[in-house]
């Protein structure tokens, strides 16, 4: 009796330890088997394009959170930093055209990003009080820059504006192009150099990492600043996308960015996950969403389906990491 | 005592983790009534040993039985309600809860409508303290106890339960000798009412103390078991390393050189006052003391993690200011800190990762990290300090607490710093490393590096350093050069007494 209840242990531990390693590949491979099964149109090039191209605004902001995420804390301002980088290159674009539009943007983004990272990195402020207090002081903000009016770009034809969101570089669409390349760099950034590793020394323990000479509160601000460049560049592609916006184009999104960075398997409690993993992360939930779609659901049914993948993807973590499904202690 | 049956019994229990096998194999069997030691290196299979048998671990293989009778521990619930009571290596206390609340958690007992019955859980908390010889209520706050006093709370929700056997995983490693003394009285009493008791330290002196009998563990085998009476620690030692130990065996010592390092009225608020001391290259210094003495405080001061309030810091001669951790490793200072779980190292990273963190913004090729010269690094130091682990790549959390200890020691090695401060080093380290480490130190001093160690071992003091000093209540008692300290002087000097000749 003792053997074997021992070794059912056993079995699911090792396959738990190929899917802790691999699990979420493994889950994105059968998920597009499914779907594709049940639905031709799934697999249509088009189709996987589209979802791709869609999922880019998302994916470029879950980069930068991926960081945030690793070194321990939040970002629920996101969503509404996208917002105000949009509604604010196309006001300026009008004004002062997009050479100086675009780097003024950024800047004014970052320095939100700034802010936050200096509350949470330097006066050790909680980043979910801040970030979520953020969310509604930007959102006031935006709401103040455009007077409350939409914005658009009025002679859409005398611009080259529109390339970020709408242009094509041998015969591949430019924001995903920008997506990858970002998510390139930022893999190395975090992989490879001695800024990654001490991301993953501060998110795993902090405490430790300030006993090893690593400047905790410089390293969680760099994150904060990364996380609002990544905003930025996602509010000038769907500025360009659609070369005109509502004050509300980013509203909920960073619950949606937090799906997909810990569907990618980056640990809330911080000091574990990946750029590509987050990548996987975005496709896995662009793909849902698509695939619902095609189901012929309802748009709104895919917030519910969304919040239960989340809930699956992290039990299975937490059951893979103890080796058993259920278990009365932690 | 062979005809008794066992109060538990473990049979050719194999455990197996990915790249190390852990257990090959293990038999062992605890009496009723019996101290029964369980002695190996770091690494050797110990804790998870005591893993399995209190349903942390499930084995790949094999059977556990208490009273002979097949049972299966799916988990340390379970473990405890069919009398197997863990204490462990690592505290595993809820601090913002009281103690009472510790003791009895999981359990609160009831009243009606589910709601926590305060007054039965204070007075069954007070009964069980007062067993122990606490010296605090059910009321106190975990958190703001010693870790002695926390100890004391982990043995007390042992004894909630009617025990058949209790595993104490390494108990002593952070307390002082009058606590030590208290929690052998326990153990003792326990003995007496028939409760049988597995007891794994690195400490011979203690297990020749308190044992009956001693099984040794050796790479997850199951090297012999010998009646403590009828043994010695050489024969011991024999079987845990496979050869004898020479302690003998000592670094030659070279006259120290200039001033490297000099302290002069360094105070900070209510942890130490006026602290003052010299130190050369090539000279180790001993702080001693009691826990609480004020010397992990001065080290953090050092290391520049707190701010003294007022005092001075000369490194070759020259003052300086420390603001941060940064700052002192940029003067050459590294500190080995107190506790390696919390202060030490990053747990969910590998092994080479944590022994190069302090120093990975000099690990590069380019903009990169550069892969080879941090796997050199950490090659050089599992071979010096001889670190079991199958790879660098495995979680610094995965390894025995050990050679967790010596991952924390070969990071600030490895900095070859001027100034080496290390807090209590060879805590939960074998004998055969222990004695690796004390070499290492004086050979470092050999190189012209200065060191202090701080320990609550005397005999580690003793051995390994030139000159001591003794604390008292945050204050410097006295220094004594390594020719005129005798065991008694200090044990004088550290508690206080003889105040007046100290000047
Ligand atoms: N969760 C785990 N995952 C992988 N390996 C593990 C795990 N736990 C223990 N090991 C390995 O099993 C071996 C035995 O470890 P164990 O903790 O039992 O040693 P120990 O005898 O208690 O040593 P120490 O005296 O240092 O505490 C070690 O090589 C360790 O690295
Ligand atoms: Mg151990």
């Amino acid at each position: 009796m003792a053997d074997v209840s021992a070794s059912d242990g056993t079995a699911l531990r090792s396959v738990g330890a190929f899917l802790g390693r691999h699990g979420i590949v493994v889950a994105f491979g059968l998920f597009m088997i499914g779907f594709a099964l049940t639905n031709e149109r799934f697999i249509d090039m088009d189709n996987i394009l589209g979802v791709i191209r869609s999922s880019t605004i998302l994916g470029v902001m879950a980069l930068g959170v991926t960081f945030v995420v690793i070194s321990g804390n939040l970002d629920l301002s996101v969503g509404s930093m996208m917002s105000f980088s949009t509604i604010v290159v196309l006001d300026l674009h009008e004004r002062i055209g997009p050479e100086l539009a675009i780097p003024l943007m950024f800047a004014m983004t970052m320095s939100l990003g700034a802010l936050i990272g200096f509350l949470v990195g330097y006066l050790r402020l909680n980043s979910l009080i801040v970030t979520l207090g953020m969310l509604s002081a930007i959102h006031g903000l935006t709401l103040t820059y455009s007077g409350g009016q939409n914005m658009d770009i009025a002679d859409q034809q005398a611009t080259w504006f529109s390339v970020f969101g709408q242009g094509r570089v041998l015969g591949i669409p430019v924001p995903i192009l920008m997506f990858v390349l970002l998510a390139v760099v930022l893999a190395t950034l975090l992989a490879k150099t001695p800024f990654g590793r001490k991301v993953y020394a501060v998110g795993g323990n902090d405490v430790a990492a300030t006993f090893s000479g690593i400047p905790r509160a410089r390293v969680v601000f760099m994150t904060y600043i990364i996380s609002s460049f990544c905003v930025a560049t996602a509010g000038l592609i769907q500025a360009s996308r659609s070369m005109g916006s509502q004050n509300t184009v980013g509203q909920g999104m960073e619950l949606e960015v937090l799906a997909a960075v810990i569907l990618g398997g980056a640990s809330l409690m911080g000091g574990a996950g990946t750029v590509f993993k987050t990548v996987i992360g975005v496709l896995i939930l662009g793909f849902i969403q698509n695939g619902l779609l095609l189901l012929g659901l309802e748009f709104y049914v895919q917030y519910v389906v969304t919040w239960i993948i989340i809930i699956l993807a992290v039990w299975l973590d937490i059951a893979v990491k103890r080796g058993r499904l259920w278990s009365p202690i932690a | 005592m062979t005809d008794t049956t066992p109060a538990l019994r473990l049979e050719n229990i194999v455990k197996t983790f990915p790249g190390v096998r852990a257990l090959d194999g293990v038999s062992f069997a605890v009496l009723p009534g019996e101290v029964h030691a369980l002695l190996g290196e770091n690494g050797a299979g110990k804790s998870t040993l005591m893993k399995v048998l209190g349903g942390v671990h499930q084995p790949d293989s094999g059977t556990i039985y208490i009273e002979e009778e097949p049972v299966v521990m799916t988990n340390p619930l379970e473990a405890k309600s069919k009398g197997v009571v863990f204490i462990h290596q690592e505290l595993s206390l809820a601090e913002e809860l009281s103690v009472a609340e510790n003791v009895y958690l999981g359990e609160l007992p009831r009243k009606r409508f589910g709601r926590v019955d305060w007054k039965r859980l204070h007075a069954d908390t007070a009964a069980i303290l007062d067993r122990l010889n606490c010296g605090f209520g059910p009321g106190a706050i975990v958190g703001e106890l010693s870790i002695a006093k926390r100890q004391m709370v982990e043995i007390a929700r042992a004894l909630t339960v009617d025990a058949k056997a209790v595993i104490f995983d390494e108990p002593t490693a952070s307390l002082t000798d009058a606590e030590k003394e208290v929690l052998f009285d326990i153990i003792r009493d326990l003995r007496e009412q028939g409760v049988g008791i597995v007891y794994i330290s690195h400490r011979m002196e203690e297990i020749f103390r308190i044992s009956d009998r001693i099984s040794v563990l050796r790479d997850g085998s199951h090297r012999g078991t010998l009646i403590t009476a009828e043994t010695g620690e050489d024969e011991v030692t024999r079987l845990m390393i496979g050869r004898s130990l020479d302690l003998s065996r000592n670094v030659a010592r070279t006259a120290p050189g200039e001033v490297a390092f000099e302290v002069r009225g360094l105070s900070c608020e209510g942890l130490f006052e006026d602290v003052s001391f010299e130190l050369r290259a090539g000279e180790v210094l001993g702080f001693y003391g009691l826990v609480g003495a004020g010397r992990t405080e001065i080290a953090e001061t050092l290391f520049g993690l707190r701010t003294p309030r007022s005092g001075e810091i000369h490194l070759k001669g020259r003052a300086v200011t420390l603001h941060s951790p940064v700052d002192a490793i940029r003067h050459g200072i590294s500190l080995v800190p107190e506790s390696r779980k919390e202060q030490g190292l990053v747990l969910g990273m590998n092994c080479r990762d944590n022994i190069t963190l302090p120093q990975v913004d000099d690990l590069t090729a380019g903009p990169f990290v550069s892969d080879g010269a941090e796997i050199a690094i950490f090659d050089q130091y599992r071979d010096r300090l001889d670190i079991k682990t199958p790879s660098w790549r495995q979680q610094v959390g995965n390894l025995s607490g050990g050679n967790q200890q010596k991952i924390v020691i070969g990071k600030w090695l490895a900095m070859r710093p001027d100034v080496l401060i290390v807090d209590e080093p060879t805590r939960g380290i074998d004998v055969g490393s222990k004695a690796e480490i004390h070499n290492l130190i004086r050979e470092l001093a050999a190189h012209g590096y200065a060191v202090i160690v701080i320990s609550s071992e005397m005999p580690e003091v003793l051995h390994v350093a030139d000159r001591i000093v003794a604390m008292y209540h945050g204050r410097i008692m006295r220094t004594f050069t390594s020719d005129e300290v005798t065991e008694d002087s200090l044990v004088q000097a550290i508690s206080g007494l003889g105040q007046d000749s100290a000047a």
